[in-house]
């Protein structure tokens, strides 16, 4: 589990400021990382990214697909799917109706096509704001959906990943959506289609061990968390703790698990020139 | 054992150091067992075994996370959490049996993939993810038996096929009772009511469509021989494509959520 996120601060100091008119509830924010107090117009027309120390900051579905995907041109699918509750747990629905007033989005992931420069792409965006991100069966349905989707209309597949893992609350029914969409994915495979994997802060747990870990090119985010264990976890296990850096992105891409990482500003062209590449 | 037994007495039942383990079935099931080792890339995970054998003159691979039954031996064996050679050796394995056309049989008993730097270092999560996605695809049968602790991903690594049975006092699950009662209720001394809650039982698992059959345990290993058996010829007589077909079927139906009513 992945608990730092961008921490909402009240400026309440109205005088020493000189855009102290701004000086309003929400209007600013901290970064986490350099503690820099930041207009948040500022940051979100950086892609949000920390205008001062580079920090990629966990962004919305909705504005993930606003970077990536050509203005007008995303069609959502399945935006109507829904969980059965696979285990009856108590409190999980409610739970779920909370979290879709709160965020206004339903469940973790948006899928769709759209373009990229043109080129028409089979997309999947994780959202971590909802319930971590983790995989549930509307998860693991929608992205299998898309895939098959893909497969039939020949379209490449991009995911981009954000999820604290299985979604502990469907019980087994959520692991099992590591199996149906890795499936899916060899499908995928076969038919020769290409499937970029982009990992955001945090992927980790049961996304990892399926489908953000089988990309033909996996890209990421910089400084994003990635791994299968939570760090916490190994920290309790091997009883140290653990060194700077670990299980961060540029980790990855030292130990061989990770093509390239790509600052959010250059996503899309980077997107768009892979995709030339292999002729869509 | 009957109905009657509370979900948490299963899982210390599952857990029982004095209960059969992955090489107890192995060599009782199977004639001539020859293990096999190492990922061929970095090494040899003690915590997974495999090699190959015949049933009724059937040649078959055979895979099985391994747990000790002493403190020692569970030293050995990483108390039966895989590191990604352990994944990657079973992988190794099973594309072998794919080339030489004979039938996979996976043992699952484990408390998970083993969190530890090394692990991580050397990728557990692509380790699993890729024999997540080759199993989906083998063109050979797989049976997979749930003998003891079967936890999350670290299960799921050697636990795609095409029929999935479980002991009657095994469990399945997304993570630990205990982990789930810290999670979730934030109180770990809720871990019974976790164990419940879950749904991790092979009576539950069968309920929601995610096992095929319940092995009794009167008497575990000829009953698991039985069963084994009885699927194997079953699968055999399937074609390839049917094979493969079935098993994304089988895979496909599991938690397909629901439209929203259109008011
Ligand atoms: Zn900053």
């Amino acid at each position: 589990m992945v608990i730092d996120k961008i921490k909402k601060v009240t400026v309440i100091d109205t005088k020493a400021n000189t855009k102290a008119s701004d000086m309003m509830v929400g209007k600013w924010i901290k970064c986490d990382n350099c503690k820099e107090i930041l207009y948040k117009e500022d940051v979100r027309n950086n892609y949000s990214v920390c205008p001062n120390c580079g920090k990629h900051f966990r962004l919305s579905s909705r504005r993930r697909i606003a970077q990536i995907i050509d203005d007008g041109t995303f069609e959502e699918t399945d935006s109507n799917l829904h969980t059965t509750d696979p285990i009856k747990f108590e409190g999980y629905t409610q739970k779920i109706k909370l979290l879709e007033e709160k965020t206004k989005i339903k469940e973790a992931v948006k899928t769709g096509f759209g373009k990229i420069n043109g080129i028409n792409v089979a997309i999947a965006v994780m959202d971590a704001n909802f319930l971590m991100g983790s995989m549930g069966e509307v998860v693991g349905e929608k992205i299998t959906r898309l895939i098959e989707r893909a497969i039939e209309k020949h379209l490449p597949l991009i995911i981009f990943c954000a999820s604290g893992g299985a979604r502990m609350q469907e019980g087994m029914v959520s692991l099992m959506q590591m199996a149906k969409t890795s499936a899916a994915l060899s499908k995928l495979n076969k038919a020769g289609l290409l499937y970029i994997s982009v990992l955001t802060d945090p992927t980790t747990g049961g996304v990892t061990a399926s489908f953000a870990s089988l990309g033909d090119i996996i890209l990421a985010e910089p400084k994003a968390l990635i791994g299968f264990a939570g760090p916490r976890v190994i920290e309790q296990t091997i009883n140290q703790k653990l060194p700077e850096g670990f299980q961060r992105a540029e980790f990855l891409l030292e130990h061989g698990f990770v093509d390239r990482i790509v600052e959010r500003k250059d996503m899309k062209e980077e997107l768009y020139r892979i995709l030339k590449l292999h002729n869509y | 054992m009957s109905d009657k037994i509370e979900e948490w007495d299963r899982v210390i039942e599952a857990r029982k150091p004095e209960r059969p383990k992955a090489l107890d079935y192995i060599n009782y099931i199977f004639e001539d067992f020859i293990e096999m080792h190492g990922d061929r890339y970095f090494g040899d995970d003690k915590a997974v075994i495999g090699g190959i054998a015949s049933i009724e003159n059937i040649p078959v691979t055979v895979i099985g996370e391994q747990k000790g039954k002493t403190t020692k031996e569970n030293m050995e064996r990483n108390f039966g959490m895989p590191n990604p050679e352990g994944y990657r050796k079973a992988l190794r394995l099973m594309k072998q049996a794919e080339k030489f056309n004979r039938p996979i049989i996976t043992f699952i008993d484990t408390p998970g993939a083993y969190p530890g730097l090394g692990a991580e270092e050397r990728g557990q999560g692509e380790a699993i993810a890729k024999n997540l996605l080759e199993m989906s695809s083998l063109e050979v049968p797989i049976i997979c038996v749930v003998i003891g602790e079967g936890s999350s991903g670290g299960a799921l690594a050697i636990g795609v096929g095409d029929k999935i049975l479980m002991l009657e006092n095994s469990i399945y699950s997304v993570l630990s009772p205990e982990g789930f009662a810290s999670i979730l209720y934030k109180d770990s001394s809720l871990y019974k009511k976790a164990a419940k809650e879950m749904k991790i039982t092979a009576k539950d698992l069968k309920k929601l469509g995610i096992i095929d059959e319940i092995i009794k345990e009167d008497n575990i290993l000829e009953n698991t021989k039985k069963a084994i058996l009885k699927d194997l010829k079953e699968l055999l007589k399937l074609n390839k494509n049917e094979l493969v077909e079935n098993r994304y079927n089988k895979y496909r139906r599991i938690g397909k959520g629901e439209e929203d009513d259109i008011k």
